[in-house]
């Protein structure tokens, strides 16, 4: 958890604050944010620590329980920062169309860089960018 | 369908309404194109308001977790286990909106 909230701050999305408040949130309302096999959705509420919408990605060496009936292991935990409550929509959505496909969530949670990370993203922008086309015409 | 042409309210609840609840509202909007089912209205809710703005809902999506948090309500509740698993939504929804 805290180091998806660093790496919002290395980012520069966030002032430190944020981490902590994605680490009470998770303390405040359980383990929910394990919202698939192996995946935590680390955020808080949008706040004056939030300084621009983005996302962070950290996968982790040793997988750790957070308490989720049938989710856990956790592996890869992606941190949310959203000034408000829409301007980060379309990057959920392109989140959620991600780790959709069984073959690619394996893989994203394998990578072992930011760079087999990015690579599969690429590539799911690519393929799926046709797939728009191609439900776009029916 | 079992809708009868009626708006279905569906309500799907979060932590907070902007994570995973929103996630939960985009993959049911998907899940409801795929059923067939346009007459439906979609809203995200904190679990703070789930309460009140459930009142008004047909269905409510959801977490194991928050369900519990949720307790008894009057709509019937779905709960997802995997939010970006298209699949089972679709076979949730289909379920509770048969029935409803």
């Amino acid at each position: 958890m805290r180091a998806s909230g660093d790496a919002l701050v290395a980012g520069g999305i966030t002032t430190p604050a944020y981490t902590d408040q994605m680490i009470a949130t998770v303390e405040q309302l359980g383990p929910y944010i394990v919202i698939a096999p192996g995946i935590a959705l680390a955020h808080a509420r949008p706040s004056d620590a939030v300084l621009r919408p983005g996302l962070s990605w950290v996968t982790l060496a040793q997988p750790v329980r957070f308490g989720h009936k049938d989710n856990d292991p956790v592996t890869l935990v992606v941190g949310l920062a959203a000034p408000d409550s829409s301007s980060h929509v379309q990057a959920l959505a392109t989140l959620a169309g991600l780790l959709d496909d069984r073959s690619r969530r394996d893989t994203l949670l394998r990578a072992k860089t930011p760079r087999d990370v990015l690579a599969a993203i690429v590539e799911y922008e690519r393929t799926h960018a046709a797939t728009e086309a191609v439900s776009g015409s029916e | 369908m079992g809708v009868k042409g009626a708006v279905v309210k569906i309500l799907a609840v979060c932590g907070m309404g902007l994570g995973s609840g929103l996630l939960l509202r985009m993959q049911a909007e998907k899940a409801l194109r795929q059923l067939g089912i346009v007459d439906a209205d979609l809203e995200v809710a904190d679990i703070g308001s789930a309460r009140a703005m459930a009142q008004t809902a047909d269905l409510i999506i959801t977490s194991n977790e928050l369900a519990e948090q949720l307790g008894k309500v009057k709509p019937r509740v779905v709960t997802i286990s995997n939010f970006v698993d298209l699949k089972e939504m679709v076979e949730k929804l289909r379920a509770a909106l048969v029935q409803t």
